[in-house]
């Protein structure tokens, strides 16, 4: 049976990987793109990071973001986890016939609110329209242009012993889309948001703080297990995780228990993962809870040479299993 | 007995899921083992009868409503999938409640809305209900194909396979809140099968077992009812009263046990019109020969995942061969995803 790209193709798990692989990497290999970090460091021009994300979430507006937020947010923190800062960005907009003029207006708002928020400054640009039935009301790519702050953040200096950290709550941005898609929980009390935000002032704390920063990555689509997945996997060193020791918001959990979903695989659109020496582990752990967006900011577990090369999970019940990446899109259960 | 030789089963997909995701066979003590049974609804369902779904989704102005489950379930053929046909232009909507299918049913009247009813007497209620408000709401195009099927006849036919070797259930505690714990009294009556009805969570399940090990070890045949939180003796009688309105037991096949009286929901002839399978003339085709899944084993209890050859191997979660390996409930995909340590 011939091949077609379904919507797993898209989930940012293993087949993602495979389709980057066979199609993407085998057509063009350079050092830049090798790394397969969330952007470029540019040879020959070592101080800029180049990045570049779409954004194609539905609905539009979601509660905690909206797709112009994320378009925003997505591509500075592709640019902070490389360590560099973002300066300027572009944006094309690819829009359905149809879309509310007013739909356009908030998102276009909340593009720039998010832009200045994070001090960067929309360059250049694009915009299409397609005929209706061909777009989900609005398609946004963003990409974008930073300086280098901070070189050899990747997988590769992960060094046995290292701690592990996540900044906070894992799978909000994941339960809040999805509930809202379903319309299955009138969850009033706002209690499941996206966690959409900015990260680069979170990373300007972690550079100050003085720790030793091995590697970060923002756990976006796969969650951050298939992020813990790819740290292990490029360093060849394995990964102990504490399931108890990595916060879930109540509600969240809640949800993803009703939905069969795993918080673990959910997207993240404003956490990061940190790997730093033992060491200094609790300044960055301190340094991201003194920042509004690092509140719950946790050490999860630790580097592991004896786990060669996979992520082992230490479940609450006290049993242990190993994580894998997101196999496929994340679907509601039956019951 | 000696521990070695302590065999217990759950029959719940998310039971299964559960054990998995906290670890607990870790945690079990030496010689005690946790098999899985036929427990995954869509596990047990026969590739023919996905194959006739998968078709009935290229019709023209069908439109598939399903739990997501179902979405990446092969058929008999290789990669074929309701995820496939979708990219092949198929409509194909996931919803969280079939009454979710009937609302869109009813504003997008052009449309012809299936839902692919699938799972034990959990969702049967739900499914009924949402005929039962379409029938009212005169949404006629809403229909139901019925792959819904019951667990006692399932676990009738089970206890009577070849081999079969289990010492006490794990009772469903999702089946049990609606045809209530009473309904696995006939484990340790008839065959003399400690039953034990379980919650969810890891402490609910280890609960159970230490329960069912000590009933086997004192050689008591017994039910107890340790989810009494959500789960009452006669269960709950207008669900049952609302799936018996609307669906008949009916002889099915089941992938790894066969063809089992009284074993699935068929639609009462009163609600025809909203039986796809009537609707639309569904054929289900002849069951095809032997393939390389051991799905019917693994569901039966008769192999462990890793037992399969295909296991990890020719199949993962991302290009399956059968569906243990795919559905959420899958003991393959539970045994794959949460690998134990």
């Amino acid at each position: 049976m011939d091949e077609i790209i379904t919507l797993d193709y898209g989930s940012g798990g293993k087949k993602t990987s495979r389709l980057i692989e066979s199609e993407i990497l085998s057509r063009f290999s350079n050092p830049a793109l090798g790394e397969l970090g969330d952007g470029a460091i540019l040879p020959g021009a070592e101080k800029i990071v180049f990045s570049t994300d779409s954004f194609v979430v539905s609905p539009l507006f979601f509660p905690g973001g909206d797709i112009g937020k994320l378009a925003v947010c997505g591509t500075v923190n592709d640019i902070a986890m490389c360590g560099g800062e973002a300066k300027y960005l572009s944006l094309s907009l690819i829009i359905e016939e149809g879309l509310e003029r007013s739909a356009l207006s908030r998102i276009l708002d909340s593009i720039r609110a998010a832009a200045e928020s994070a001090r960067v400054q929309v360059v250049t640009g694009d915009t299409k329209v397609v005929e209706r039935g061909r777009g989900d009301g609005v398609y946004i790519n963003t990409a974008g242009i930073g300086f280098l702050r901070r070189a050899g953040l990747t997988p590769g200096a992960m060094r046995d012993g290292d701690a592990v950290l996540i900044s906070g709550t894992a799978g909000d941005h994941g339960a809040a889309v999805m509930l809202a898609r379903g319309g299955l929980i009138d969850d009033s009390s706002g209690a499941v948001k996206s966690d959409c935000a900015a990260l680069n002032g979170l990373v300007d704390a972690l550079f100050a703080s003085g720790a030793e920063i091995r590697c970060l990555r923002d756990p976006t689509r796969g969650g951050a297990a298939t992020t813990l997945c790819e740290f292990a996997g490029s360093s060849g060193l394995g990964i102990e995780i504490e399931e108890r020791d990595i916060p879930v918001s109540p509600a969240v959990a809640a949800a993803c228990s009703l939905l069969g979903l795993d918080p673990l695989y959910c997207a993240n659109e404003g956490k990061l993962l940190c790997v730093t020496s033992q060491e200094t582990a609790h300044a960055a752990l301190e340094a991201m809870r003194a920042h509004p967006l690092g509140r719950d900011a946790a050490v999860i577990g630790r580097v592991s040479a004896a786990a060669k090369g996979r992520v082992i999970l230490r479940t609450a019940a006290g049993g242990g299993r190993v994580l894998h990446k997101l196999a496929g899109a994340q679907l509601p259960r039956i019951c | 007995m000696p521990c070695s030789e302590l065999r217990l089963m759950e029959v719940c997909g998310t039971h299964t899921m559960a054990i998995a995701r906290a670890g607990l066979k870790s945690l079990l003590p030496e010689g005690v083992e946790l098999v899985s049974g036929p427990g995954c609804p869509v596990c047990v369902t026969p590739p023919e009868v996905i194959d006739a779904a998968l078709d009935l989704a290229m019709r023209p102005g069908v439109v598939i409503a399903t739990y997501g489950d179902m979405v990446r379930v092969p058929g008999s053929r290789r990669g074929d999938s309701l995820a496939r046909r979708r990219a092949m232009g198929a409509r194909v909507m996931v919803v969280y409640s079939p009454m979710d299918a009937v609302d869109w049913a009813e504003s997008h009247p052009g449309s012809e809305v299936v839902f692919l009813g699938v799972g034990f007497e959990t969702t049967a209620p739900g499914t009924a209900a949402s005929l039962l408000e379409a029938a009212g709401r005169g949404v006629r195009n809403f229909s139901v194909f019925s792959m819904l099927k019951r667990v006692e006849p399932a676990l009738r036919a089970l206890t009577a396979l070849e081999g079969f070797n289990i010492q006490g259930f794990l009772c469903p505690g999702h089946v049990a809140t609606i045809i209530g714990a009473e309904g696995f009294r006939f484990l340790p009556e008839e065959y003399g099968l400690p039953a034990v009805v379980a919650g969810f969570e890891p402490e609910d399940i280890l609960l159970a077992v230490s329960r069912l090990i000590s009933l086997v070890r004192a050689g008591r045949a017994e039910l107890e009812n340790l989810y009494g939180r959500a789960v009452k003796a006669e269960g709950n009688p207008p669900a049952l009263e609302e799936m018996r309105r609307v669906f008949v037991p009916a002889g099915d096949s089941w992938r790894g046990l066969g063809e089992i009286d009284a074993s699935g929901l068929a639609l009462r002839a009163e609600f025809a019109e909203y039986d796809a399978v009537r609707k639309f003339g569904v054929e289900i085709p002849a069951a095809g020969g032997e393939t390389a899944c051991r799905c019917g084993e693994v569901i039966t209890g008769r192999m462990t995942p890793v037992g399969c050859p295909l296991f990890g191997t020719a199949c993962t979660p991302e290009d399956p061969v059968g569906p243990c390996m795919v559905s959420s409930e899958g003991s393959c995909a539970a045994a794959y995803k949460y690998e134990g340590v």
